[in-house]
């Protein structure tokens, strides 16, 4: 936090605020500052993702650490008057805690979104001001790359993108290939949906990315690093670009960094829409000017990465923690988490829940606590059913999982995955034989189609679902389901097709009821799946008013004004459009 | 016979240079050549494989690869539908077929008047507001049913 | 008794130790619990192969000599599990590692294999009784191997427009996705012809903007079609239009054979690869029947007579100090090339001989001199030729060989069609009897025969050139120095005192290499000779399948060197008939009646886009 201001407005300035906000709330708040002579002693700063996505755009007050939240152009005035000239709390705009909406404070411990939302991201020297770049000095003037290497090891970081791999054991295999020219990759690819907390790293802090980078650089011995962003985040994009000049600037990229002859330099490089991309060797081949299509393991990046040259390839959130572990050291990083699962892991919150947003936690805690004492219970009180982790390539995890200490290994064992950090919490209301089939779609558009298992096995997977949820599934169908997944995962080239039969494959153990239910009882338990439903007027209610009939998009209501009104279940589409409108609940829904 | 004028092919000659010619940068020349032009016509593709000594089928291989690369000109108010799970689970099925049905288009697809091109899109992180419609750069958080018409409205 | 245990410990050891260095290159690992020793760093699938365990490939695809192997990991069949692993490994890119522990028979394997060709097949049609490549079908063997007798996973199939050139079909609904033709046109043959588009369950091979292969790059070699495992590339069928002329009572029916058909189309009927079987062709020719068989040789020598004076010309003038001419000379009768310069190398398309190919040089004289002999009329002969090539389908279709439409040669079979033409007309191969050419285009020099190999038809010219050049007899017409089978080989010959500067380059993406050398101006030829096709048209796309086996291409090199040392008559100027021709018909080399039958001109076909005014 900038100590040069009496005061610091932290607008949150991430997509999603800015894309809640009603107008630039940085440029409006400036403007009014300077109406009112403020500007020398307040400072506003673009900051990110306070969590609280779900009633942003949120504006935080330091020091004071009051919070406001839902906040319009008219608000400014309010805030400028009543807080920064008379330090009086608005209080109808103030976050609030207890019933709020936000994701609670409590638990969290933050490492790799240590600056996010406390700095201005555009500005070095905020970043400074937090011991920034303090862990590339220290690396390279007191330590050698292999002790730093060992530090990493002995931390116990594993990779946050999904696989889990040793960090510190990847850039020592890196080190050790001989090569006259190796490169260090940021894949910031991240395309889980429902996950962003990569994004909001690289919106929110983006020199600890560039930091970390030079300093796997000096360790594994290369002089040029990468970063893979998606094209669909143009903010982080423009920010990586103002960090990455202003290092430059600042001599903490480029040549002789600190004066010790070591050099670094960063590029970026854009990814196009394609999920697969966040698969290393897919990653590499996309680099490269190709299809992002992956190729078999080994050989690793490691050994052989872009351009055939040792790579290594970690992810945002990964590369986020390596300057804390530099300067808080090993020991410390390794005392937090579980025994093989160390430091924090940040989850992005969403679905049927209260508080939606990004999390970070120790590694251990209980998805209980995440869900209600974090995330506030799921949303109207309904029942929790359970939460799918991992993306598209995890499993759910169910109410017997509750009290689970989520680390990699446990939720590996649980039939899910750490994945990249997506948390989707569903409730009573949601079918899990139509959420495989949402997450198989996703699969069918996103695979590569290199590999014959993925390429048609899960097009076969999503088909035999969407037959379950069209009605018309049998029981050999379920066990032929049941086989396929377990072939694709078994033979699948990459880690996509490994993991993409998991949705399945896990609701089938933890529902099975509801997959029995879809095939032998002809109905879906949770009336998500069209269908099995079955609209009709009622008598006594229906008024004849014709609404129904003139909304209907397909025609199926005939009818003549004031008599009963009939559905032609034939034509019938089951959108629901009839029932939404009548206003005299004479549509019901079997 | 395809053709194409030589103020574009300066253009897209200018960006190649601007990477080196390089056909490893070939991704990057094609997210700026579609800036340039909003869409990759396949005249366009024949002169950045000339220009990247590249063969114009690796071109074309990976423009029809990633999905973020359009060979179809936008309409002039891209919409873009989020597909991510958390639009999903809020109902972004529903308002994508009420797009459908008001635009008369099909995802992927842009109107007669080219006004409007739809398309649904990878989670953008902005789960917070789901479901979302981005119409252009602006975007319109938890849509409802009834509020796509009204949406749509804002541009006739 | 302690003491006696503790020494055979240590001599048990010992003799582990003596095993160990023994054995440095070779470890040992298990499949399906039995020990073997297997060579180190070889794949899980050569290991298997070398104790003689068959895992069974569908992608896969090992061209040992073009120094190309290719492994996609796509397929996914040869799948083996490997003690200790979580997945299922890839036989073919897995490495052997000490101990290693494979299991080929476990349930766990035969039905990943069998659920991923089950796949497969649900995304494949099953006309199979009336495909092309009925009973000569990877995919259709595996499925008989595995015994699938239903396919359990039904759904969509993808479809794609059918593609059909003048050479090559493609049937996108057939493809595996194996990506075999993928690595011959981009990595083999440097074309560029062809990519993975989209991604997926639609994700295929097809050319750019799954455009028609006619207006691609292409250039016909064939070599994708050599290598595709179904009939989602295959040849453009010839066989039912030539019998229906050969049934035609108004159509003389005249078929010429290349020289490289003759030593592999044995093959196709059980002979070992390097069998001569002219004889036999021509009998089986004859017994189908076509009124005239003749030998492309032949015309292979009418090129040398136009290319070497061509050749010839333009040393003399450039030694004489006209800087106007282009050297090297490229040789031209590989259509392929002329298709691969046509597209890339468009700047170049003055250097090659503009002397036909001999198939059309064939077709102009048959359709001419000899039709006027025979009197009749053109349209009333049908040229047959029986090629190695696919590009020689294309060759025959260009508009500069017709005449008012009519071509000089109508119809191209590969070897592969007249195999399948043979069977069809129920003919024992076998107990053929060998039978001679027809005269007069029947007769040929031994230069004529060696065309069919890489070096060939550069020796043929430069034991005509040679004599022309220095007014003296050549008494060695063997030029080791131009044979072989190295990629890209250069030579000098000396024609007394005068050094030839030689250049041969094979495969096009070789031939690549040699054309930008010269572009650049690194190398200095006289003349220089390429054929698209690794080892010459012996491996052309039309052939008997070789699998990339260098062996069979060797042995049908070595039958034709040996076909042309049996020949009494060895300088394609020496045949009689090539003479009897120029006095009777054509005057000599070069002459205006040769350039009008025998020369053709090139075009440059390397782009679409016409840049216009703004």
């Amino acid at each position: 936090m900038s100590n040069r201001y009496r005061k610091n407005l932290l607008v949150c300035n991430g997509s999603s605020c800015q894309q809640a906000s009603d107008a630039d709330l940085v440029a409006f708040i400036n403007f009014k500052l300077k109406e009112y002579n403020l500007e020398d002693g307040i400072k506003v700063v673009q900051s990110v993702c306070s969590n609280k996505c779900s009633i942003g755009p949120n504006i935080i007050v330091y020091p004071d650490n009051v919070e406001y939240s839902k906040v319009t152009k008219s608000d400014i005035d309010d805030i400028i008057i009543e807080h920064l000239l008379n330090e009086r709390i608005v209080e109808r705009l103030v976050f609030d805690k207890e019933n709020g909406n936000g994701v609670a404070p409590i638990k969290q411990y933050r490492i790799a979104l240590r600056n996010c939302g406390f700095i201005d991201p555009e500005e070095i020297k905020d970043y400074i001001e937090k011991d920034g770049y303090d862990a590339l000095a220290k690396c390279l003037s007191k330590y050698t790359p292999e002790e730093v290497t060992q530090e990493v090891i002995k931390s116990g970081l594993r990779g946050r993108g999904g696989g889990g791999f040793p960090t510190g054991l990847k850039w020592e295999i890196t080190s050790k290939s001989v090569s006259d020219q190796k490169y260090v990759v940021c894949n910031a690819d991240e395309g889980d949906p429902g996950a962003f907390m990569d994004r909001s790293v690289l919106e929110g802090d983006p020199h600890s990315v560039l930091e970390a980078m030079a300093i796997c650089g000096y360790c594994i011995g290369a002089n040029k690093g990468i970063i893979y962003v998606r094209a669909e985040y143009p903010l982080a994009v423009k920010r990586l670009k103002i960090a990455i000049n202003q290092a430059k600037e600042y001599g903490l990229l480029g040549k002789n960094i600190f004066g010790t002859g070591f050099e670094f330099t960063i590029t970026i490089k854009y990814g196009a829409g394609a999920f697969i991309c966040g698969e290393e060797t897919a990653l590499i081949h996309s680099m490269e000017g190709f299809l992002g299509e992956p190729t078999l393991k080994p050989p690793f990046p490691s050994v052989s990465g872009y351009l055939k040259k040792p790579t290594n390839v970690n992810n945002v959130e990964t590369f986020a923690n390596i300057p804390a572990i530099i300067n808080k050291g090993a020991d410390w990083y390794a005392s937090i988490g579980t025994e093989k699962s160390k430091g924090t892991k940040v989850f992005a919150l969403a679905g049927k829940i209260n508080n939606v947003g990004l999390i970070e936690v120790p590694m251990g805690i209980t998805l209980r606590e995440i869900i209600y004492d974090i995330g506030g219970g799921i949303v109207n009180g309904k029942k929790f059913k359970a939460v799918q982790t991992g993306g598209p390539s995890g499993g759910c995890l169910t109410e017997k999982h509750l009290d689970l200490p989520i680390d990699f290994d446990s939720l590996t064992a649980a039939g899910s995955m750490m994945g990249s950090g997506g948390m989707i919490v569903m409730d009573e209301d949601d079918c899990m034989v139509s959420m495989a089939r949402f997450y198989l779609e996703f699969i069918v558009e996103e695979s590569c189609g290199k590999c014959a298992p993925c390429r048609i096995g899960n097009k076969r997977l999503h088909e035999m679902l969407t037959k379950l949820c069209d009605g018309k599934g049998t029981m050999e169908d379920l066990d032929l389901l049941r086989n396929l997944s377990v072939v694709v995962k078994d033979t699948s080239l990459c880690g996509l097709g490994q993991t993409s039969p998991n949705p399945i494959l896990s609701t089938m153990a933890n529902f099975y009821d509801e997959y029995y239910a879809h095939v032998a009882e002809h109905r879906c338990p949770s009336g998500q799946c069209k269908s099995f439903m079955l609209y009709y007027i009622s008598e006594e209610n229906c008024i004849g008013c014709l609404v129904c009939a003139r909304k209907c998009p397909v025609g199926a209501i005939s009818g003549e004004k004031k008599k009963l009104h009939i559905i032609n279940q034939e034509l019938c589409t089951k959108c629901g459009v009839c029932m939404e409108k009548c206003k005299f609940h004479a549509v019901h829904l079997n | 016979m395809m053709t194409i004028c030589e103020s574009n092919v300066a253009k897209i000659e200018a960006i190649c240079k601007e990477y080196n010619c390089d056909k490893g940068e070939l991704i990057n020349v094609l997210h700026q050549t579609q800036n340039t032009f909003g869409y990759l016509p396949e005249d366009v593709q024949e002169i950045i494989a000339e220009n990247l000594q590249t063969s114009l089928a690796q071109v074309y291989g990976v423009v029809s690869f990633y999905s973020f690369f359009t060979m179809i000109p936008k309409g002039k108010h891209p919409v873009n539908i989020c597909k991510g799970t958390a639009c999903y689970v809020r109902g972004a099925e529903k308002i994508i077929d009420e797009f459908k049905t008001l635009l008369d288009i099909n995802i992927g697809e842009t109107t007669a008047d080219e006004k409007f091109s739809l398309s649904s899109l990878r989670c953008i992180g902005a789960c917070g507001l789901a479901p979302v419609v981005l119409i252009g750069d602006k975007v319109y958080g938890r849509v409802t049913l009834d509020s796509v018409k009204e949406i749509l409205d804002e541009y006739q | 008794m302690w003491s006696l245990y503790g020494k055979m410990q240590v001599s048990c050891s010992s003799l582990k130790l003596i095993l160990y260095y023994n054995f440095m290159d070779t470890i040992s690992i298990k499949i399906d619990n039995k020990n073997f020793q297997v060579e180190k760093g070889t794949t899980i699938l050569d290991a298997a192969k070398s104790v003689g365990i068959n895992i069974p490939t569908l992608c896969y695809m090992h061209l040992h000599d073009l120094n190309t192997t290719h492994n996609p990991t796509g397929c996914r069949i040869c799948v083996v599990e490997v003690v200790g692993r979580k997945n299922l490994a890839l036989a073919c890119a897995t490495e052997c590692l000490p101990g290693m522990e494979i299991k080929n028979q476990t349930i766990r394997v035969l039905n990943s294999r069998k659920t991923i060709l089950e796949l497969i097949l649900s995304d494949h049609p099953t006309d199979c009784l009336i495909c092309a490549k009925n009973g000569d079908c990877d995919l259709q063997s595996m499925a008989q191997q595995m015994g699938i007798r239903e396919i359990h996973y039904k759904g969509e199939q993808s479809h794609y427009i059918k593609d059909t050139s003048p050479a090559i079909k493609r049937d996108m609904d057939k493809c595996i996705g194996c990506r075999r033709c993928l690595t011959m046109c981009n990595d083999v043959q440097t074309v560029g012809a062809l990519s993975a588009i989209n991604r997926g369950f639609m994700s295929v091979v097809a050319p750019a903007f799954q455009m028609n292969l006619e207006d691609s790059v292409c250039t016909y070699c064939g070599q994708c079609v050599a290598v595709c495992p179904t009939a989602a590339l295959t040849e453009v069928d010839h066989t039912n239009l030539v019998i229906r002329a050969l049934a035609d009572p108004t159509k003389t029916v005249v078929v010429q054979t290349a020289p490289a058909v003759r030593v592999a189309l044995g093959e196709e009927f059980g002979y070992e690869p390097g069998t001569i079987v002219t004889g036999k062709m021509t009998a089986a020719l004859k017994d189908m029947g076509f009124d005239y068989v003749f030998d492309t040789d032949f015309a292979a020598d009418l090129t040398i007579m136009e290319e070497a004076t061509e050749l010839l010309d333009r040393l003399t003038r450039y030694i004489n100090g006209d800087t106007t001419v282009k050297l090297p000379l490229l040789t031209s009768c590989c259509p392929a090339c002329v298709n691969f310069f046509e597209h890339q190398f468009p700047e170049m398309k003055d250097i090659p001989s503009t002397a036909r190919s001999p198939q059309q040089m064939f077709g102009a004289i048959a359709k001419t001199y000899f039709a006027d002999k025979l009197g009749i009329k053109r349209e009333n002969m049908v040229v047959v030729s029986i090629m190695p090539c696919l590009a020689k389908k294309y060759e025959c279709s260009r508009d500069e060989f017709k005449t008012n439409g009519n071509p000089d040669v109508d119809y191209v079979l590969s070897t592969r069609e007249l195999s399948r033409l043979i069977k069809q007309a129920s003919i024992d191969f076998d107990s053929l009897i060998p039978l001679e050419f027809d005269h007069p285009m029947g007769e040929s020099s031994g230069a004529g025969v060696i065309f069919g190999t890489t070096g060939g038809v550069i020796e043929a010219a430069v034991r005509t050139a040679y004599e022309t050049f220095t007014k003296q007899k050549l008494d060695k017409v063997d030029f080791k120095q131009l044979r072989g089978m190295d990629w890209i080989r250069e030579s000098t010959i000396d024609f007394n005192g005068t050094p030839i500067k030689i250049g041969i380059a094979h495969g096009l993406g070789n031939a690549r290499k040699l054309l930008q050398e010269i572009r650049e101006g690194k190398s200095q030829y006289h003349a220089i000779e390429i054929m698209a096709c690794p080892g010459g048209c012996i491996g052309g796309g039309g052939q008997p399948l070789h699998h990339g086996d260098s062996n069979i291409l060797l042995a049908r090199q070595k039958a034709l060197y040996a076909a042309d040392k049996a020949k009494v008559i060895r300088k394609s100027h020496e045949n009689p008939s090539i003479q009897k021709l120029y006095t009777e018909f054509l005057e000599r080399p070069m002459s205006e009646k040769a350039h009008q039958l025998l020369h053709t001109h090139y075009f440059d076909r390397s782009t679409h886009v016409e840049i216009t005014k703004d």
